[in-house]
């Protein structure tokens, strides 16, 4: 008797999984249909827990105060904007997860997601569902093959041309050493077209060291191959968790090169219990500076600032751009939010290649998209001095 | 009622836990015929399909075997990215799906295999700890290896490298496969709900058999007490590579569905690492060692926990820490 009576609370058990899941589903089915027509459903995914949630966190409250702005500026032609995010844990499975979840809910345009290889899984589904896709951050040229999705960052290989480029036009050395995450996607996707670039530069890469994600505490070996080659520069295409390891580290063995980083240097100088000093010097290429002395960028940090209790790093900037880039596509397309998902990314796909966008993260030039979803910018080199970052 | 229709008790209790999956499947599609299923919960079936095989085929080890393995995750990976490879590769060359998938289903599981025995031959000496140790580095390894793999194609044949894509030397047209921690990209979504309930009924109809099995009697014995299987004659290497060969095969499997279920496959710490072994020996361990009911139900419930809290924000993630550490 015992057994059946366990068969049954497992069954019943089972049933109300199923039965809850349909449930939900309906539930937000309804109040997507009922609400839809007068809103524009707005979804955002990224890391907000993790290793990677500082970017995620950016992109969350970044677009947090854009969506903000508009709305209190009477929306978009008139329309409000509803506005979720979901956290993808830096994973792809959970990215998609999470862009379900957001479909469940209403979504309408998806602004995201910010690490790449989540970005490259939730790409492929909404190519697939035919949804308005912009990406803040994810950089790598693989996210954007669907016609779909539009990205606000330079991709990866474009880092990397761009950082080569700046290094030869400005003469800041011709012995570069290179200490990059072979593991990681962003990383190893800027060093390779850094060292291509390089080359034709005439720039000499006398030390390209490789650490992974499993082995990221101690780079004394790299620092000392750097040193011993004699690098006046050192490239760094990486986080800035592992940075602060190697700029710390570097100082205790006395070597003081030139150091050249990307934008995943950026939010270096949050970073707990580092020593800001190491960092003085210290080059990235980065689309955005918060002490810029143009009035968005001014208005953008303050207000932050003001919510947040934190300056704003790249990725907040490059969130606030995505939303305002929706907006200018909206706008242009005169789309409405009663058109359904696949008519509303048709429309605004359109719209895309024919809009210029002045944003935080162009150097106050213009921002355009070619159709394939690749964004033509001016790149932004800074430095930082005494202890902020200033515009070169 | 058990003599009845004639069965003995653990018969009887097998083609309950079968009834079960089966009852799920119809009952989960007539809600998606009516359209009442959520966007998510139509997502996550597929990775509950991969759960509740990598559960199962680890309770093999753990639960039947009595070794604690922590490279379960690595096998999966060996799985995923064998057959991913395999996809990408003959994805202009064989037009048809399900023979596609079937032939990586194949050469997911048995690259898996090959591996479980390569690391079993010289791991199965140790036991208990010793072993998780090694199993786990075993596990590590494997991911790291597959992070530095370069292999592309172009009309001259397959070439590979381990320092960086470049090196591959392609030639006009070349496309590179495996580009590093980049992983494989474009892998076709040949995986479905359907193909992977079949696949979850095939491993549990296999595992149960060979529990129920002179093969299943000898492996617990060794459980139960070496020295006295050891010393009515039973061969205990073998036993032990053959169990070890049959649960890495089995998560071989999971890695063909999951790497066929999104277009991207890396290998991250956070999906082939030691967290992910140490997740699945949290489903079996919350199921009930050789429980295999409970192992499958334990997934189940573990992975819809996370994402139905998901209004919770921050917090949703204690459980699992719990459940982890």
């Amino acid at each position: 008797m015992k057994r059946i009576l366990g068969l049954i609370l497992v069954l019943v058990m089972a049933m109300s999984v199923v039965a809850g899941c349909g449930g939900s589903g309906n539930d937000t089915e309804t109040t997507g249909s009922s609400t839809a027509s007068d809103k524009f459903y707005i979804g955002g995914i990224g890391p907000i827990t993790g290793a990677a949630a500082i970017y995620g966190q950016g992109v969350k409250n970044g677009a947090q105060i854009a969506v903000d702005e508009i709305n209190a500026a009477g929306g978009i032609n008139g329309y409000q904007i509803e506005y979720k995010f979901e956290d993808d844990e830096h994973d792809a499975e959970k990215a998609v997860n999470a862009y379900n979840t957001l479909k469940d809910w209403g979504m309408q345009i998806l602004m995201g997601t910010v690490t790449s290889t989540p970005c490259m899984a939730v790409s492929a589904k909404t190519a697939e569902d035919n949804m308005f896709q912009v990406t803040p951050s994810g950089s790598s040229p693989d996210v954007i093959v669907g016609d779909n999705t539009f990205q606000i960052c330079f991709s990866d290989p474009n880092q990397g041309i761009a950082s080569a480029d700046y290094i030869a036009e400005n003469a800041l050395a011709t012995k570069v050493a290179v200490i990059y995450d072979s593991s990681d996607v962003y990383s190893s996707g800027i060093y390779e077209k850094f060292a291509s670039q390089a080359e034709s530069k005439g720039i000499e890469i006398v030390a390209a060291e490789a650490f992974t994600a499993d082995n990221k505490s101690d780079f004394s070996v790299q620092i000392q191959k750097a040193k011993d080659a004699g690098a006046e520069l050192v490239f760094l295409p990486i986080y800035y968790t592992e940075a602060t390891l190697i700029l710390k580290q570097a100082n205790s063995i006395g070597y003081k090169p030139l150091f050249f980083g990307c934008d995943g240097l950026d939010g270096i100088l949050g970073v707990e219990n580092f020593d800001t000093s190491l960092a003085e010097g210290v080059m990235l290429l980065t689309p955005f500076a918060a002490d810029a002395t143009d009035k968005l960028t001014q208005d953008f940090v303050a207000t932050y600032k003001e919510n947040y209790g934190e300056v704003p790093n790249q990725f907040a900037a490059d969130a606030y751009d995505a939303i305002y880039t929706i907006k200018a596509a909206i706008e242009k397309s005169g789309a409405t939010p009663d058109m359904s998902v696949s008519e509303l990314g048709d429309a605004l796909k359109g719209a895309m290649p024919e809009i210029a966008v002045v944003g935080l993260t162009g150097k106050g030039a213009e921002m355009t998209w070619a159709a394939t979803g690749e964004v033509s910018k001016k790149p932004m080199a800074v430095t930082i001095k005494n202890g902020v970052y200033t515009a070169n | 009622m058990k003599k009845k229709i004639g069965m003995n008790k653990s018969t009887y209790n097998n083609m309950i836990t079968l009834g079960i999956v089966v009852a799920a499947y119809i009952i989960i599609q007539i809600l998606i015929s009516t359209g009442s299923v959520s966007s998510l919960m139509e997502g996550l079936l597929v990775p509950l399909c991969v759960y509740v095989i990598l559960a199962i085929s680890l309770n093999l080890t753990v639960g039947i075997l009595g070794e604690l393995s922590l490279g379960h995750a690595g096998f999966m990976c060996v799985g995923a990215f064998a057959s991913a490879f395999f996809s990408r590769l003959t994805e202009d060359l064989i037009t048809a799906t399900y023979l596609r998938f079937l032939i990586a289903l194949i050469i997911g599981a048995v690259c898996a295999a090959i591996f479980g025995i390569i690391i079993a031959v010289p791991v199965l000496r140790l036991k208990g700890d010793y072993l998780a140790i090694t199993t786990l580095a075993f596990g590590e390894i494997i991911k790291n290896v597959v992070n530095v793999m370069y292999v592309g194609k172009d009309s001259t044949g397959i070439h590979f490298s381990m320092k960086n894509a470049m090196d591959l030397n392609l030639k006009e047209g070349g496309d590179v496969i495996i580009k590093g921690a980049q992983g494989i990209t474009g892998t076709p979504t040949d995986s479905n709900f359907t193909i992977g309930i079949i696949l979850v009924l095939v491993t549990m109809i296999v595992v149960m058999n060979i529990i129920k099995s002179s093969t299943g009697r000898a492996i617990t014995s060794i459980r139960d007490n070496r020295i006295a299987a050891e010393s009515i004659g039973i061969n205990i290497t073998k036993y032990k590579v053959i169990t070890f060969a049959i649960s890495a095969a089995f998560a071989g499997v999971a890695g063909v569905l999951y790497s066929h279920n999104l277009s991207t496959l890396t290998a991250t710490p956070k999906n082939f690492g030691y967290n992910m072994s140490i997740l699945i020996l949290v489903f079996v361990v919350l199921g009930g060692m050789g429980n295999i009911r409970g192992s499958m139900i334990a997934a189940i419930v573990l992975t819809l926990i996370p994402e139905y809290l998901r209004f919770m924000q921050d917090y949703r993630m204690l459980h699992k820490r719990k459940g982890a550490e």
